[in-house]
C-alpha cells in the first residue's frame, strides 16, 4: 500500500499545476477569448494616452469646424461633433468614463453579492431562508423604473448612478455565490479543516473565498457590459452623465438622433461600445470554461 | 449462413482528438462473440472498454475516429450508414448503460421510453407495443407492469430502474446485449438480482451478451470467456477458468489480487496495483503496464508485447515466460 | 397542483406588497413636492390642490388610501393631466406595449429556437461560429444603436414601412418596433438554447436513446426539446424585465403613445402617481411571469410535482 501511494504521488507529480496556472494555459486555448482581452486592452490604453496627449480636449466647443466628417489630414480623424469637439477624444472619454462606471458599479455588487450570499449560504438554515427570500422578492421589484424615479428625483450624478446600478445588479451574484457556498460547505476538505480544529474565519479565507473566487471572477466580468449598457441606456433617456462630460451611451444616443445627415456620429461611438461589451461578454465566457467547475 | 460469427472486430481502433493531440482510446483490438455466449470484457476504468462497444455502433463522441473493422452477422458496421445501423441498435444489438439514474429521460414516462423500441423498429401500433413493454417488464420481475408504464423514471429505485433498462434493450429480442458496467452503481443486494436476471435471460431468449465490467466477481458469475483490457489494447484473453486459474498476464493477475476472496480461510493478502493507469495522452513505447509491472523485463520498454497463443482459446500478451505469482512481496 | 398555484399566488403577495411600499415611499422620499417645479403659485391656491390630492394628510394616511385604491383597481388621478386618471393612462398604453413586446418575445423565441438548436447540433462548426459570433453582437449592441438604423434602412431608404407612429396598430407600424425590440432576444434565445441542448445531447439518457435506434429527429424532438427548454422558461422573468426597459427605448424612438414613454415623460415632469402607478404595474406583470415561469415548470418537468 505504501508502495502504491508512493508511485501515486510520482506519477501526479507532472500534473500537479495549481488549479489558477491550469485555468490560464487553457484560458490560452480559447482564441476568441484571448483576442478580446487583446483588443479591450489596446482600447483602455488608447482611452487613457489618448486624451492625454491629444491637442484637443472634450469641451471646448469650435465654432468653425461643426460636424466636421472623419479625415486623416485635418487632424481629427474621427472628425467633430455638433458644436466641433474633435470625436476621437470625447469617444476616448466616454471610453474611460463608461468603463469605469462598469467597473465602480460592478465591484459595488459583487462586494455586496458575495457578502450577502456567502453570509446566507455559510450560516444556512433560517437565516438563509429569510436572506433569499428578500432575494427573491427583489428580483420581482422592477428596478429600472426605480433608478430613472431616483436619478430624476435626486438629481443626476455619478456617484448616484454607480450606486444604483451597483445595488441593483448584485442579485444574481448572491444568489450563486450563496449556491456555491452552500456546496462547499459540505465538501470533505470543508470538514476536515473544521475536524483539526480550523476556526470560522479562516474556514472563509482560505478555503471558501478561493474556491468562490472563480465564478465571482466570471460574473464581475459579465456584469460590467450589462453595467455598460445600462448607462447608455440612461444616457439616451438624457438621464445619464451631464454634458459636457461625456460618456459612450451619451454620444452613441447623440448619434443616434443625427443618423441620415452625419452617420460617423453614431456609428464610431457604437463601434466601441459594441466592441468594449462584445470583448467582456466573451472574456466572460472564456473564463466561464476554464473556471466554472461545472464546465470541467 | 450460420458461419458468420455474430459480431467480429478487427484491428478496431478509436482515436480522439483532443485540444492536447491525439488519444489513442482503442488500439487494434480484435473481438469475436458467437451466438448465444457471454463475453466478459474487464478493465480498470479508462481502459477503453466502453469506447470500444459504442465505437462499433456509432455511438462515439463526435471528435472519434475510428478505424478497422466491425461486422454484425457478416455486415460491416463502421461504413453503414446511420439509417442502417440505427436498424441495427435496438434491434440486432440492445445496450444497457452502467448508470440508470441516468440513462433514463426523466421527462418521459417508462411507458414511452419502453414501447419506443419496438414502435421505431417494427412499426407496431401503441396498443401492441404497449401489451408487449408489460410482457417484458414481467420478464424482468417488475411488479405492477401496468401502473409502472404510466410512472416516471425518478418514481422506481434504482434496481428497477436498471431492470426497466434491460427491458428497454430486451424488448425487439436482440441478439446481442452488451451491458456497459450494469450493476456498478447499485447496491449490492441488487447487484446479484440484476446479475441472476441477465443469466436468467441468456437461457430464456438465447440473448449473446458482452458484458463489460471491472469487477472480476461479476464475471465469474456469468462469463463463458473474458478479454482483460488495459490501456486500450486486450492484454489476455480465455475462458473463465483460464483467466482464474492459469491467468498468464501480470496485470490479470493484478487485477484478482486487488478483489477480497472470502473463500479461503486463509486468504493472501489483498495487494493494490501499484501506480496509476497512463496517461493516455503519453503512453509507454513499450508494454503499458510496464511501468506498474513487477516482472518488467528491458524489452518492455522497448517494444509492444503481441497477443501471443498460449493454449487454445488462451492469449496473452507479454514477454515474460516465468510463473507469475511470485512478486506478490515485490508490489505489497 | 391547483394547490400550488394557490399557494404560489399567496406567496406573491407579500412581494406585490414590498413593491407597493418601496415605490411609494421612495417616491415620497424624494425632495420637493409635485407641484414645486411649476411657476409660482399662490399658497392657498397650492393649499388647495394639496387638500385636493390629499397631500394634506399624514403619510400613513395617504399610503392606506393608496392601498385600499390599489385593491380597488384605482392608480388615482395624474398629477400632470389634469381631469385624467392613471387607469386611464395606462388602459390607452399599455395595449401597444402588449402588442409590441408579445411580438417581439414571439420573435426572439421563434427565430432563436432554431438557431441555437441548429448551432448545437452542427457543434463547433461554420453553422456554429457564424451565429454565435452574430448573437453576441446582437447582446452587445444597445436597442437605440439598431432601432434607427433599422429606420434609416426600411423607412427612410426603402419605404417599406413608416418610420414611427402608431396609427391604428396596423402591422406595419408593429413590425419595425418589434424587431428592434426583439433583436437582442433572439440573440439570447439562441445562446442559451444552445447551451442548453448541448449540456442535454452530452446526456446518458440521449445515448441511450441512440442506442435503441431512435432516429435522430425523433431523438432531438421527442428526447432532447424539452430538457433543453428548461432554462429558457426560467429566461422568461428577466426577459420581460429587458421587454420593459427596450419598449421605454423603443417609445421613444418611434413616437409611440405606449406606457413606457409615458412613465418618462411622468418622471420627468414629477407626476408621481403616474410613476406610481406605472412601476406598480411593471412589478406585477414581473411578478406575474415568474410564477408563470415556475408553473410551466411544474407542467414540464415530471420531476417537480406539488
Amino acid at each position: 500500500m505504501a508502495a502504491a501511494t508512493d508511485a501515486l504521488n510520482i506519477s501526479a507529480a507532472p500534473a500537479g499545476r495549481s488549479l489558477w496556472q491550469d485555468a490560464f494555459s487553457r484560458l490560452l486555448y480559447n482564441r476568441t477569448a484571448i483576442a478580446s482581452g487583446v483588443v479591450l486592452g489596446v482600447i483602455v490604453l488608447a482611452s487613457i494616452v489618448v486624451p492625454w496627449i491629444s491637442p484637443y480636449n472634450y469641451y471646448t466647443p469650435q465654432w468653425a469646424l461643426l460636424n466636421a466628417p472623419p479625415t486623416f489630414h485635418g487632424g481629427h480623424i474621427f472628425g467633430t461633433d455638433d458644436l466641433g469637439r474633435d470625436l476621437l477624444v470625447r469617444v476616448m472619454w466616454g471610453c474611460r468614463v463608461s468603463l469605469l462606471i462598469g467597473l465602480v458599479a460592478s465591484i459595488v455588487s459583487v462586494v455586496i453579492g458575495v457578502l450577502w450570499g456567502a453570509a446566507a449560504g455559510f450560516v444556512g438554515g433560517r437565516v438563509d431562508a429569510f436572506m433569499m427570500r428578500i432575494v427573491d422578492i427583489l428580483y420581482s421589484v422592477p428596478f429600472i423604473p426605480f433608478v430613472i424615479v431616483l436619478v430624476v428625483m435626486f438629481g443626476r450624478n455619478l456617484l448616484l448612478i454607480f450606486v444604483a446600478i451597483g445595488a441593483v445588479s448584485w442579485l444574481d451574484i448572491a444568489r450563486i455565490v450563496r449556491g456555491q457556498t452552500l456546496s462547499l460547505r459540505n465538501k470533505e476538505f470543508i470538514e476536515a479543516a473544521r475536524a483539526s480544529g480550523v476556526r470560522g474565519p479562516t474556514i472563509v479565507t482560505r478555503h471558501l473565498v478561493p474556491n468562490l473566487l472563480g465564478i465571482v471572477i466570471i460574473y464581475a466580468t459579465l456584469t460590467v457590459p450589462s453595467v455598460i449598457l445600462f448607462e447608455a441606456f440612461l444616457s439616451f433617456l438624457g438621464l445619464g452623465v451631464q454634458a459636457p462630460m461625456t460618456s459612450l451611451g451619451v454620444l452613441v444616443s447623440d448619434g443616434a438622433s443625427e443618423l441620415q445627415s452625419f452617420p460617423y456620429l453614431l456609428f464610431i461611438p457604437a463601434v466601441f461600445l459594441a466592441s468594449i461589451v462584445y470583448c467582456l461578454n466573451y472574456l466572460g465566457d472564456g473564463l466561464r470554461d476554464v473556471l466554472d467547475p461545472k464546465e470541467r | 449462413m450460420t458461419d458468420a460469427p455474430l459480431l467480429q472486430a478487427r484491428k478496431l481502433s478509436v482515436d480522439f482528438a483532443t485540444r492536447e493531440g491525439i488519444v489513442r482510446a482503442v488500439s487494434e483490438v480484435d473481438l469475436d462473440l458467437a451466438a448465444g455466449e457471454t463475453l466478459a470484457i474487464v478493465g480498470e476504468s479508462g481502459s477503453g472498454k466502453s469506447q470500444m462497444l459504442l465505437s462499433m455502433l456509432g455511438l462515439v463522441a463526435r471528435n472519434a475516429s475510428v478505424t478497422g473493422s466491425a461486422k454484425f452477422k457478416g455486415e460491416e458496421l463502421l461504413t453503414a450508414p446511420e439509417k442502417r445501423l440505427n436498424e441495427i441498435r435496438g434491434s440486432g444489438i440492445g445496450l444497457v448503460f452502467q448508470d440508470p439514474m441516468t440513462s433514463l429521460n426523466p421527462y418521459l414516462s417508462i411507458g414511452l421510453q419502453l414501447t419506443e423500441p419496438v414502435r421505431v423498429h417494427k412499426g407496431v401500433d401503441r396498443a401492441a407495443a404497449a401489451a408487449q413493454a408489460i410482457e417484458m417488464l414481467k420478464a424482468v420481475h417488475i411488479t405492477e407492469p401496468e401502473r409502472r408504464m404510466r410512472q416516471y423514471p425518478h418514481e422506481l429505485s434504482g434496481g428497477m430502474r436498471q431492470r426497466v433498462a434491460i427491458a428497454m434493450a430486451l424488448i425487439c429480442r436482440p441478439e446481442i446485449l452488451i451491458a456497459d458496467e450494469p450493476t456498478t452503481a447499485l447496491d449490492v443486494t441488487v447487484q446479484a438480482q440484476v446479475l441472476s436476471l441477465l443469466r436468467e435471460i441468456r437461457e430464456q431468449f438465447g440473448t449473446a451478451i458482452i458484458l463489460v465490467t471491472h469487477d472480476l466477481g461479476v464475471i465469474a458469475e456469468l462469463g463463458d470467456r473474458v478479454n482483460v483490457m488495459y490501456a486500450g489494447k486486450i492484454v489476455e484473453r480465455g475462458s473463465v477458468d483460464d483467466i482464474f486459474y492459469n491467468c498468464r498476464h501480470p496485470y490479470t493477475e493484478a487485477l484478482e489480487r486487488s478483489i477480497p476472496q472470502f473463500t479461503k480461510v486463509r486468504p493472501a493478502r489483498l495487494t493494490a496495483i501499484s501506480g496509476n493507469p497512463p496517461n493516455p495522452l503519453h503512453l509507454p513505447p513499450g508494454c503499458a503496464f510496464a511501468p506498474r509491472c513487477p516482472y518488467r523485463l528491458d524489452i518492455c520498454d522497448k517494444s509492444v508485447p503481441p497477443l501471443e497463443t498460449v493454449s487454445p482459446n488462451h492469449a496473452k500478451a507479454c514477454f515474460y515466460e516465468g510463473p507469475l505469482g511470485t512478486a506478490a512481496e515485490l508490489s505489497a | 397542483m391547483l394547490r400550488y398555484t394557490i399557494s404560489r399566488l399567496l406567496g406573491a403577495i407579500p412581494t406585490v406588497l414590498v413593491i407597493i411600499t418601496l415605490s411609494f415611499m421612495l417616491l415620497h422620499a424624494a425632495p420637493g413636492g409635485p407641484f414645486d417645479s411649476q411657476k409660482k403659485i399662490p399658497p392657498e391656491i397650492k393649499a388647495n390642490i394639496e387638500r385636493k390630492y390629499h397631500l394634506d394628510e399624514p403619510l400613513y394616511k395617504q399610503y392606506l388610501r393608496y392601498l385600499v385604491g390599489i385593491l380597488q383597481g384605482d392608480f388615482g388621478p395624474s398629477y400632470q393631466y389634469r381631469d385624467t386618471t392613471v387607469n386611464e393612462i395606462i388602459r390607452q398604453g399599455f395595449p401597444i406595449d402588449i402588442v409590441i413586446g408579445g411580438c417581439a418575445l414571439a420573435g426572439a423565441l421563434l427565430i432563436g429556437l432554431p438557431i441555437g438548436i441548429m448551432a448545437a447540433l452542427r457543434r463547433d462548426t461554420g453553422w456554429d461560429h457564424l451565429p454565435m459570433g452574430l448573437s453576441m453582437i446582437g447582446i452587445s449592441v444597445p436597442v437605440f444603436v439598431v432601432a434607427p438604423i433599422l429606420i434609416l434602412v426600411f423607412a427612410v431608404t426603402f419605404h417599406w414601412v413608416p418610420a414611427g407612429g402608431w396609427g391604428t396598430g396596423a402591422p406595419k407600424n408593429v413590425i419595425l418596433p418589434a424587431a428592434a425590440l426583439a433583436a437582442p432576444y433572439i440573440a439570447y434565445v439562441a445562446r442559451l438554447m444552445r447551451g442548453s441542448m448541448v449540456e442535454v445531447l452530452n446526456s446518458p439518457f440521449i445515448l441511450m436513446a441512440r442506442a435503441k435506434g431512435v432516429p435522430q429527429y425523433l431523438v432531438i424532438l421527442r428526447h432532447a426539446l424539452k430538457p433543453a427548454l428548461m432554462p429558457l422558461v426560467s429566461f422568461l422573468g428577466p426577459a420581460v424585465v429587458g421587454v420593459i426597459t427596450g419598449s421605454i427605448v423603443i417609445e421613444t424612438i418611434f413616437g409611440l403613445p405606449g406606457i413606457g414613454r409615458a412613465f418618462v415623460d411622468g418622471a420627468l415632469n414629477r407626476d408621481y402617481t403616474l410613476v406610481l402607478g406605472v412601476t406598480i404595474l411593471y412589478g406585477l406583470l414581473i411578478v406575474i411571469f415568474n410564477l408563470l415561469a415556475d408553473l410551466s415548470y411544474s407542467v414540464l418537468d415530471p420531476r417537480v410535482r406539488y
